[in-house]
């Protein structure tokens, strides 16, 4: 008998795979192919204070294994969140994870203020957003301000809160260490890559914002390679991403040392992902006659 | 209600330079598909892992019929596909037109954007009298299976190589054409003169809006238009809260 539940911060997830926050909604589109019962988590795209309109478009460009993204956050706000979202999700039987973005740390502060009395399971602190101008991965880039602004949602936040970390830095580990310091509770790894696309015949960055965000199966080294450095580096639960298509891709992230693990990208590939990585890592864990989990995790030396 | 589905091809044929006709045998999505939506066809290879959304041209019982243009490297590999063949797609996606009451209907259609406008041609004829207005750069593709369903068909090209030269919107100026509403899909630019038009004489129309997207269900907010809103806009979904939109609501730049 196989056990896939894992625990973050006294959460307890009935198996090791949510969703990447931005590329699932809040659940709703995704209910028409894949039954929201059977994830461990869903994580919901980034809430603000305050409805954010977004960049404009082109939002989106295909690269090789891959895509780019340049959406900026549009959200109906942390109001119309607590409103229509929770109810929805409150339906399955599944955890809650809210992505939290603002573009200053008063603006971090007053979401998981709102989000105090709300129903929800645990925060993710969104600190690496390449595409917002202020806020985003300008605090999640440097260790000082990690630790500001860390500091000060911990210090409000009713829920365990799970910081999310860039990737566009010299060393994760740095960043890593700077967050649990300042009291996260888990961290979730990795934010998109900055990267930039240029139609040739135009002359012009095919996205409107010029950079976006790099993601889809391309990126899943780099992601592998850096929650292997941080599980060293920390003590905190990580929660791995990056280009996870199957669930041999979920394993390797667990045996560099995820707790859970999420499905991005791939959603956009195929909105069944999701359920067939939860299936998958069941059928692994038969095959290989592994009980739980904790026997493979963050077995890569 | 959308799902996946493996389709056989049926059919795939060039009509026009890069313009294809591919018929689809896909059960589930047909018996659900309405006209104005689309579809979201996989290439599903390594440099080309999004759908790509193609207007839904005819819903023929079990199969789809999609006019699609070869714009890059996943709509080519459309264009090889060939008859037996498997591809993945997801649908139906999008709203489609709303089918509103009238007695008279213009269907208006530039380019990539006529091949819609056929399914919702063959709803309306029954309903009251269509008149429809292609637009296209040079030739024409579609136009015979329009006059098939005894619908006065008018024809615009950009070089004058066939029909009236100039655009789709001139020739309806040219002869003043009238309609309770108006349906239409083509190039932004196409789109926004004819919202002027149809504003100008007091006429509904509708406008299928296309944009960049990812995942053609609502969840990557990639694909949105501006939409106003009070004094200001609001970004709108093309792949759920469209691909449809009142002209009149549409901030046209």
């Amino acid at each position: 008998m196989i056990d896939t539940r894992v625990k973050i911060a006294g959460v307890e997830f009935k198996n090791p795979v949510t969703t990447a926050s931005g590329t699932f909604g809040s659940g709703r589109e995704y209910g028409e192919f894949v039954d929201l019962n059977k994830l461990g988590a869903v994580t919901v795209k980034g809430v603000a204070a305050v409805p954010w309109l977004g960049n404009d478009t082109p939002r989106i460009a295909e690269v090789y294994g891959g895509m780019l993204n340049s959406v900026g956050l549009q959200n109906p706000g942390a109001e119309y969140f607590i409103r229509e979202d929770i109810p929805f999700l409150r339906q399955y039987d599944t955890k809650i994870i809210v992505n939290v973005c603002g573009h200053s740390i008063d603006e971090y502060v007053n979401v998981v203020e709102m989000l105090r009395d709300a129903d929800v399971d645990m925060l993710e602190l969104n600190i690496s957003c390449p595409n917002v101008k202020e806020g985003g991965m300008t605090f999640g880039t440097d260790c000082k301000m990690i630790e500001k602004v860390v500091g000060e949602v911990k210090k409000r936040a009713k829920q365990p809160l799970i910081v999310k970390m860039s990737p566009n830095v010299t060393d994760i580990t740095e960043t890593s260490k700077a967050a649990e310091a300042a009291g996260a509770d888990a961290l979730s790894m990795i934010n998109t890559l900055t990267g930039m696309k240029i139609d040739i015949y135009r002359r012009k960055p095919v996205l409107a914002n010029k950079i976006g965000g790099f993601s889809g199966p391309a990126v899943k080294p780099v992601a592998v390679r850096m929650v292997w450095q941080t599980f060293k580096a920390v003590k905190i639960p990580i929660i791995g991403m990056g280009g996870i298509t199957t669930a041999e891709d979920a394993i390797e992230f667990i045996m560099a040392g995820a707790t859970m693990t999420a499905v991005g990208t791939a959603n956009f590939i195929n909105p069944k992902t999701t359920e067939d990585v939860v299936s998958g890592i069941e059928k692994f864990m038969n095959e290989n006659k592994i009980k739980s989990l904790d026997e493979i995790r963050g077995i890569i030396d | 209600m959308k799902i996946t589905e493996n389709g056989i091809v049926v059919k795939n044929k060039n009509i026009a330079p890069n313009i294809y006709d591919l018929t689809i045998r896909l059960p589930q999505i047909s018996a659900l598909a309405k006209c104005g939506q689309f579809v979201d066809v996989y290439p599903d290879n390594g440099a080309n892992l999004l759908a790509r959304p193609i207007s839904i041209c005819e819903i023929n019982g079990d199969k789809l019929r999609l006019v699609f243009q070869v714009v890059g490297a996943g709509t080519r590999l459309f264009s090889v596909l060939s008859e037996g063949q498997s591809i993945r797609v997801l649908g139906p996606c999008g709203n489609g037109y709303a089918l509103t009451e009238g007695n008279k209907f213009i269907l208006a259609g530039g380019g990539i954007g006529v091949p819609p406008l056929l399914e919702t041609a063959k709803n309306l004829v029954d309903k009251g009298e269509v008149e429809v207005f292609l637009g296209f750069r040079s030739g024409s593709f579609l136009t015979e299976d329009f006059e098939k369903l005894g619908v006065k068909v008018h024809i615009a090209t950009d070089d004058g190589s066939v029909g009236f030269k100039g655009n789709v919107v001139d020739l309806m100026k040219s002869l003043d054409a009238k309609a309770d509403i108006i349906y239409s899909c083509g190039p932004k630019i196409m789109l926004k003169f004819l919202a002027e038009y149809a504003e100008k004489r007091g006429i509904t129309a509708y406008v299928s809006m296309e944009e960049r997207m990812a995942c053609g269900i609502g969840a990557c907010v990639g694909c949105v238009v501006k939409i106003k809103d009070g004094d200001g806009y609001v970004h709108k979904k093309v792949c759920k809260d469209g691909p449809v939109f009142d002209s009149r609501e549409v901030v046209w730049q």
